[in-house]
């Protein structure tokens, strides 16, 4: 395989599992300020003593992007290995 | 006694440590990158415990227990931010092999006078990240000790300088990841001590949202010291309308100001709050002054809200500094409702009435700030390979994550058990305070210094991290590749060494000087800089073969450098030498990630389309450098080729 194709192959999949998660992640904490300003009875539900809100924002929103990371790294070093099972020997 | 006793073990422990380390850190290669050789879970705590900074360990529990809901976003930005560094540019980076982002910067345009302005945004960053702090190390002793404020600056200063020159980068990859757990330690186990006492987490949150319309009271009279006009606007009381407060002076004051905490809206009348108070702005030792409540009214009416007239109190601003006494069961001054302090969009977001516009550019600046920051993606490359690389992001975000699900107990135990220090506007030391409210001295003088110690660990972990950086910055890539090229590895060293010096100094001469600045302002300032410079240069660098060199260093320059003048034009509306009036851009030049990222993007965008016959001939070569998986043997380390 020519070193352009090889690139453009590449690096589009490894953009589209960046991109998959990213969107996730941006998803998530660019709607929860839209949640607290639409939604405000929502976002003020109690749970165990905390506000919805508060518990996700001070607390879950950790192992949340725990959870995104090692999908990432999971997928990512799957893919290598895949694009390196693919492309065979060095071919630069 | 016992809080310095803590401090002093672990300053020694961290020196120590850096001079064992030492003898074993010789050549070249180990100084800058400690010879690649450093393990995922090593590597990852000395990335930890470089981040977690004064402002981390202090700032945060201050922020919360100051503004509530609205400061959650600061721990959680500084935390993600890796989530997107892992994403788009941790591996790419570690596969094309350089020690730092200048190298990354010059190898990937071949452009050495590329090199030297992206040499100048380590230094620029560097040292506004280096003032905070300072400012921190000199503030913390002045709390916990009574120094003076360029004493703590000089002790912390002196001993991190001599520990980044004695033993370089692997000197300090020990040494920060023994400060990591030295830090979550200093967080975690104080705070599971005083929950036992006070109670736990869950209920004081629960507590405060039952009692929506409730704010804090000082259950005993409660002594409180005030400062002065020159630490404005830590100067200013304002008093609560929920009932009148008493304020017993055992010492003389002077009132600079007085106004009404509440901001007065278009068409209200104006109010004269010297009227709702029971002295004069000359307050002579041993006046018990009386604040009363002031209602707010319209035309002559009373203004009112759900069918209940609106209240206001006066707001004093003291000339010089005193003391004085807060009656046993008053609101505590400077304290905002329970619902205020638990919903999203208070204080801190809404001050300038666009809190939605706020919370997005400050969510923007945390986590593309974080990705950009020099002193943190230097450590990318101390991994073995990039898998490995990818493995302590992960790592990084548990350790800092663990770390800072902790903070907000602490600003809600501050809340409800040292609400004291809202009144004398000392949110920030809770970490230090909240122990020593302990009825159990001993245990709370214990507690106290076990808190010290790990901001003690915050300032210095951070402070040898910028140290490092800068100076490798000044070693490797002014001297070593601009000044003498052909620099023998030992002249690097010694270069390295002075530079540790010379930045070091500066460092302490700077941090002399931003005593009244803020710090969230300067932690701010280099996240400014940090998201709308290198992090587009990063990004597109990594993924965009048709960036150019003019391109980028275009974006990297209008980017970076209009976020500062946005932040400086704050700090001079601050301080009133300018006056913004606009809402809108009163926020967009406190916040400005939200344009400053887009746009240099975009300048990095259409220069490099103009500009597009300097793409670089080989820049398929490179490109396969960044994203070829290594079994396939694209990946060769920059500095391996260059040679040393």
């Amino acid at each position: 395989m020519e070193p352009d194709e090889l690139l453009r192959s590449v690096m589009r999949r490894q953009a589209a599992l960046s991109l998959r998660v990213a969107a996730v992640f941006l998803g998530i904490i660019f709607v929860l300020p839209l949640i607290n300003l639409f939604l405000p009875a929502l976002a003020a539900t109690k749970v165990g003593g905390f506000t919805l809100t508060w518990l996700i924002l001070g607390i879950l929103f950790y192992p949340i992007t725990w959870a995104l990371s090692a999908y990432f790294i999971k997928s990512s070093n799957e893919l290598e290995h895949q694009l390196a099972q693919e492309h065979g020997e060095p071919s630069a | 006694m016992i809080p310095l006793l803590f401090v002093i073990l672990v300053t020694v422990a961290t020196v120590v440590l850096g001079i064992v380390v030492t003898k074993r850190s010789q050549s070249a290669s180990d100084f800058f990158v400690a010879g690649r050789q450093v393990s995922v879970g090593m590597n990852a705590s000395a990335i930890s415990g470089e981040y977690l900074s004064a402002a981390s360990f202090m700032g945060v529990a201050g922020l919360v227990m100051k503004n509530g809901y609205d400061a959650l976003w600061y721990p959680v930005g500084y935390a993600a931010g890796y989530l997107l560094l892992l994403l788009f540019i941790a591996g790419p980076l570690r596969r094309f092999g350089a020690y730092t982002i200048p190298d990354f910067a010059e190898g990937r345009f071949d452009s050495p006078l590329f090199r030297r302005i992206a040499v100048s945004f380590v230094l620029f960053i560097g040292f506004f990240y280096t003032m905070p702090q300072m400012k921190g190390a000199g503030v913390t002793m002045g709390t916990i000790m009574g120094w003076p404020y360029y004493v703590g600056i000089a002790v912390v200063g002196t001993v991190i300088t001599f520990n980044v020159a004695l033993g370089g980068m692997k000197g300090i990859t020990f040494v920060q990841a023994f400060q990591y757990w030295a830090k979550l330690f200093a967080i975690t186990v104080p705070v599971f001590v005083l929950m036992a006492i006070f109670g736990p987490y869950h209920s004081k949150m629960g507590e405060l949202a039952d009692n929506p319309k409730a704010a804090p009271k000082v259950l005993k009279d409660t002594p409180l010291k005030f400062a002065g006009k020159d630490k404005a606007p830590a100067n200013a009381v304002a008093f609560s309308a929920l009932s009148e407060t008493t304020l017993t002076f055992t010492k003389d004051a002077t009132l600079a100001k007085v106004s009404t905490a509440r901001k007065p809206e278009p068409g209200e009348d104006k109010l004269d709050a010297q009227k709702a108070l029971s002295a004069g702005t000359t307050i002579p030792a041993g006046t018990a002054l009386v604040a009363s409540r002031i209602m707010v009214t319209k035309d002559g009416q009373p203004l009112l809200k759900d069918g209940k007239p609106v209240m206001t109190a006066p707001k004093i601003e003291f000339d010089t500094k005193t003391e004085a006494t807060l009656a046993a069961g008053s609101f505590v001054p400077n304290a905002q409702n329970n619902t205020k302090w638990l919903a999203p969009f208070g204080t801190l977001t809404s001050k300038h009435g666009y809190p939605l516009l706020y919370t997005y550019s400050l969510i923007i600046a945390l986590i593309c700030g974080t990705a950009g920051l020099p002193h943190i993606l230097v450590r990318f490359y101390t991994n073995p390979d990039g898998r490995s690389a990818k493995a302590t992001t992960f790592w990084v975000m548990v350790l800092i994550g663990v770390f800072y699900a902790f903070t907000p107990i602490w600003g809600a135990l501050g809340r409800a058990d040292l609400p004291s220090l809202y009144a004398n506007n000392k949110t920030d030391s809770v970490v230090i305070a909240l122990p020593k409210a302990l009825e159990n001295k001993l245990l709370g003088d214990i507690l106290s210094g076990i808190t010290s110690a790990g901001a003690f660990a915050a300032f210095m972990s951070t402070f040898s991290g910028l140290l490092v950086s800068m100076s490798g910055a000044l070693a490797h890539d002014i001297y070593g590749k601009i000044l003498k090229p052909k620099a023998t590895p030992e002249e690097r060293i010694k270069m390295f060494k002075l530079a540790a010096i010379l930045f070091g100094a500066v460092a302490m001469g700077l941090g002399l000087l931003v005593e009244q600045f803020d710090i969230a302002m300067l932690v701010g300032w280099a996240f400014a800089i940090a998201a709308a410079s290198y992090f587009p240069l990063l990004l597109l660098g990594a993924w965009w073969k048709g960036l150019t060199m003019p391109g980028a260093a275009a974006g990297m320059l209008g980017g970076g450098l209009l976020s500062l003048a946005a932040v400086i034009a704050t700090m001079l509306d601050t301080f009133k030498i300018i006056t913004i009036e606009n809402g809108i851009v009163k926020t967009l030049c406190e916040q400005p990630a939200i344009w400053g990222v887009p746009l240099s993007l975009t300048i990095m965008f259409v220069v490099s389309k103009l500009t597009a016959s300097q793409v670089p001939a080989d820049a398929n070569v490179k490109m396969l450098r960044l994203h070829a998986p290594e079994e396939l043997g694209h990946s060769q380390d920059y500095i391996g080729e260059h040679g040393h």
